[in-house]
């Protein structure tokens, strides 16, 4: 395997486990408004996540960091292009993380009022922004021979675009739910996978229909159907295994499902791009691949070694601290 | 406007702001953890106490920081396309080890460190804060060793018409980063200092808990002072350094256009005029510049004219004199609330060891007022870096207005721009709001959240039950 290609496994891994954590980040951001009852509710929610969240933020921060690195013109072409779109996920992601730590510092109505908007925005934003934007690379955007990419509204948000930033946000949504009945008690626990057992035919049909026009609107069933066809039948399995713990009342089995399902979906979509990162619609030789995208032999090693030696410890200490919180949230014992 | 400048105006405006916080947080949290450690040490609660209330106010602090930091990881994709792919090769690695090694640091350990007062011992807990402590500096520590590539690029090759990097540890051990590193972090623990100085000297003017504020200012001065020698000292070593890297640079922060005299004497005071490339009035300390320079009293420094036929003669035609007045003005702003900071740790650390504090209002007074002015060094100190290297973002390699996206039209940066700068605004209200309340409020509401910290086990029947 070529460096190049290791590198884009990383930014895969990155991504993958960006939307297995900050999805149900975001899900439980959404459930704050959808479940939550009272301000105790929410509050209960809030800390389900409240060590965590900032860490797997950034996943996402190092994945842009690897794009950077390792590809510097898929960093330069999609950030640049995908312009606007970026303006909201910054503005969602600002706004959300300073609305977990200044929520409860006022005991006023109003106050709380505004950070709960803000929670909301800030999590449905960037889950479905990032949905229309790997939807719309899978399906191919117009980038020219210079590697840059000149795109209209049209471009960016179509039918099949918004169907899959629609389909992304609520698998996170589902996520966040799940999540929520390992992490807290009593009542709101119960409504959580009360929430979550309706949710789950939702996504199960938004997949369906999102595959569907996958198979119409990009080459995900023809460039490479042995891996991209049981990876999807992986997916359906996910879930249907995910709804069935969820009514004998085994969450946890019912989150790693989910979860996997997540995974799975965001996998799929990086093996159905590789060994291209970004699909131009302008004809095939103006995609960006893990060939032409990617920095030289000598960086991609040092990068490599770097990452082999860090990311041992990174995911030592993530999953100690989630060992250190694992009691569930009882209303007891609340810092946000 | 076209899109160079708003794509300049909004870089510049989202990384001040930015900044503002960055150095807050790495000295606030450093203090915290010099106070947590006391705690730990000598088993005294008033250090938990102090902890916890200086650590109240850096997680405010710090939460704007980390927000306003996400951006920063974007924009050189967003708006500087051609940039990113000149130099992505190697700019791209120090930014995504700073992610790799220092963000997941940070914010996995920041989070233990809020929720586990309780739930971790009192060593594990202090590890935590001084690997958030250690965090930081890492962060600054990459962050800046990409800025070094831009102000003296190093480790490099021109190849596919990019520079490729051909030694990673030239960039860690690229002379600028040597100098500019310890500058930024003695000016970060000073920044963190003074802002603890400038709040207790609040408390202390309305008698508000005497001892606990008379402690943490007099631990806060005792940094101040180290730290402030320290920026000092390191800034010297880079001015010395600058005249090797960038005269250019050098000789606009003095204002000066022809070949200085030797022994070259430094301006306090100029009127610049830019058009007809010379100084109107001058105030000048004689054998100030030798010595700045070189350490000597004697030795000439190159003037921006005879560097402007040096550097057409190497790059072609161009204007390669960078913005004169703010490159002079912000290097005499940075360097006098500098030399203010020294005096005014002094003097604390004096007063306090007299035991005459308390009685010194006016001083006081003038240490809440002084709050200020390490953000205005940090600010100043960065505009005089960035807008002495123009034209060039990569110093020699590239120029700011090649760097530019092709892409993006004028519409999205406006919009862009308007978006962010109404979002920072708000944030600056909300923070300076929630910075006043919290101080306000002192130290007296830390016990009533402790009292709701015993919990039930839910996992114990009884106990869910009870709860349902």
């Amino acid at each position: 395997m070529e460096l190049s290609e290791l590198w884009f496994l990383l930014v895969a891994v990155l991504f993958i486990g960006f939307f297995f954590l900050e999805g149900f980040d975001f899900g439980v951001g959404m459930a704050t408004r959808f479940l939550g009852r009272n301000d105790f509710d929410r509050r209960m929610m809030i800390n389900t996540i409240g060590p965590f969240w900032d860490a797997n933020e950034v996943w996402l921060l190092t994945g842009g960091g690897a794009i950077f690195a390792a590809f510097p013109h898929w960093y330069a072409t999609m950030f640049s292009g995908y312009y606007i779109p970026f303006v909201f996920v910054l503005l969602a992601l600002i706004g959300r993380g300073v609305a977990f730590e200044f929520r409860g510092k006022v005991h006023s109505l109003k106050w709380t009022r505004t950070w709960d908007w803000v929670i909301l925005f800030g999590s449905i934003l960037p889950p479905f922004l990032f949905g229309v934007l790997f939807t719309s690379l899978l399906r191919g955007m117009p980038i020219d021979e210079t590697m840059t990419l000149r795109a209209g509204f049209s471009d960016f948000i179509n039918l099949y675009t918004v169907t899959g930033g629609v389909t992304v946000t609520l698998l996170c949504f589902l996520h966040g739910l799940v999540f929520l009945t390992i992490r807290t008690v009593g009542d709101l626990r119960e409504r959580a996978r009360h929430l979550a057992e309706r949710l789950i035919f939702i996504v199960l049909g938004m997949l369906i229909l999102f595959v569907g026009m996958s198979y119409l609107e990009t080459d995900l069933f023809t460039y490479r159907p042995l891996v991209t066809l049981p990876m999807v039948g992986l997916i359906v399995v996910s879930y249907v295994v995910s709804i069935l713990a969820l009514r004998k009342q085994k969450d946890g089995l019912s989150f790693v499902m989910s979860g996997l399902g997540i995974m799975l979906t965001v996998a799929t979509i990086f093996s159905a791009l590789f060994p291209r990162v970004m699909v131009s619609s302008l004809g095939s030789t103006f995609d960006l691949t893990v060939y032409n995208a990617a920095s030289g032999a000598y960086s991609l090693k040092v990068m490599t070694i770097v990452a082999m030696t860090l990311l041992p410890f990174v995911l030592g200490y993530q999953i100690w601290s989630y060992y250190v919180f694992r009691k569930r949230v009882d209303g007891k014992d609340m810092v946000y | 406007m076209t899109e160079l400048m708003l794509a300049r105006l909004q870089f510049g405006a989202t990384t001040i702001f930015h900044f503002l916080f960055v150095p807050l947080s790495i000295g606030l949290v450093f203090m915290v953890a010099l106070m947590e450690t006391f705690y730990v040490v000598k088993g005294q609660e008033i250090y938990k106490r102090m902890a916890k209330f200086w650590g109240h106010l850096f997680l405010i602090n710090f939460a704007v920081g980390v927000v306003t930091g996400i951006i920063q990881e974007f924009q050189f994709g967003m708006n500087w396309s051609e940039y990113s792919r000149f130099v992505g090769d190697v700019f791209g690695a120090p930014l995504a080890i700073e992610a790799l090694l220092a963000f997941f640091m940070e914010s996995t350990f920041i989070g233990l460190w809020i929720f586990g007062w309780d739930r971790l011992s009192k060593k594990v807990h202090l590890l935590c804060i001084w690997l958030v402590s250690l965090g930081t500096v890492l962060s600054a520590l990459w962050i800046l060793a990409a800025n070094s590539f831009m102000q003296e690029p190093v480790g490099f090759v021109m190849n596919n018409g990019r520079a490729e990097m051909n030694d990673f540890f030239a960039l860690l051990k690229n002379p600028q980063l040597l100098v500019e590193f310890p500058h930024v972090i003695f000016g970060a623990l000073a920044t963190g200092a003074f802002f603890i100085g400038g709040v207790s000297a609040y408390k202390l003017l309305r008698k508000q808990e005497a001892e606990f504020f008379r402690r943490s200012f007099n631990m806060a001065m005792v940094v101040a002072m180290i730290a402030g020698v320290g920026v000092a000292f390191s800034g010297h070593e880079q001015a010395q350094h600058l005249m090797e890297s960038q005269p250019m640079k050098m000789a606009a922060s003095e204002a000066l256009w022809e070949d200085s005299g030797d022994p070259a004497s430094w301006n306090l005071f100029s009127i610049v005029d830019v058009e007809n490339q010379e100084n109107k009035f001058e105030i000048s300390i004689p054998y100030a510049l030798s010595y700045l320079t070189y350490e000597e009293f004697s030795g000439s420094v190159p003037g921006m004219l005879t560097l402007q036929e040096q550097y057409e003669e190497k790059y072609g035609e161009g204007n390669y004199i960078p913005p004169v007045k703010t490159t002079f003005w912000s290097f005499r702003i940075m360097a006098g609330a500098g030399l203010i900071m020294i005096l005014a740790a002094s003097a604390a650390l004096w007063y306090s060891f007299k035991e005459q504090l308390m009685e010194k209002r006016f001083f006081l007074k003038l240490m809440v007022a002084l709050i200020s002015f390490p953000f205005l060094a940090n600010t100043a100190g960065w505009i005089m870096t960035e807008i002495g290297r123009q034209p060039w973002t990569v110093f020699g390699l590239m120029t700011t207005s090649a760097s530019v996206s092709p892409n993006v039209s004028v519409a999205s940066l406006l919009f862009s721009f308007i978006a962010f700068t109404l979002a920072y605004t708000a944030l600056a209200i909300v923070l300076v709001y929630l910075f006043v309340r919290e101080i306000k409020k002192g130290t007296e509401h830390q016990g009533e959240k402790e009292d709701r910290h015993e919990s039930i086990d839910p996992f114990e029947r009884e106990a869910y039950h009870t709860w349902n």
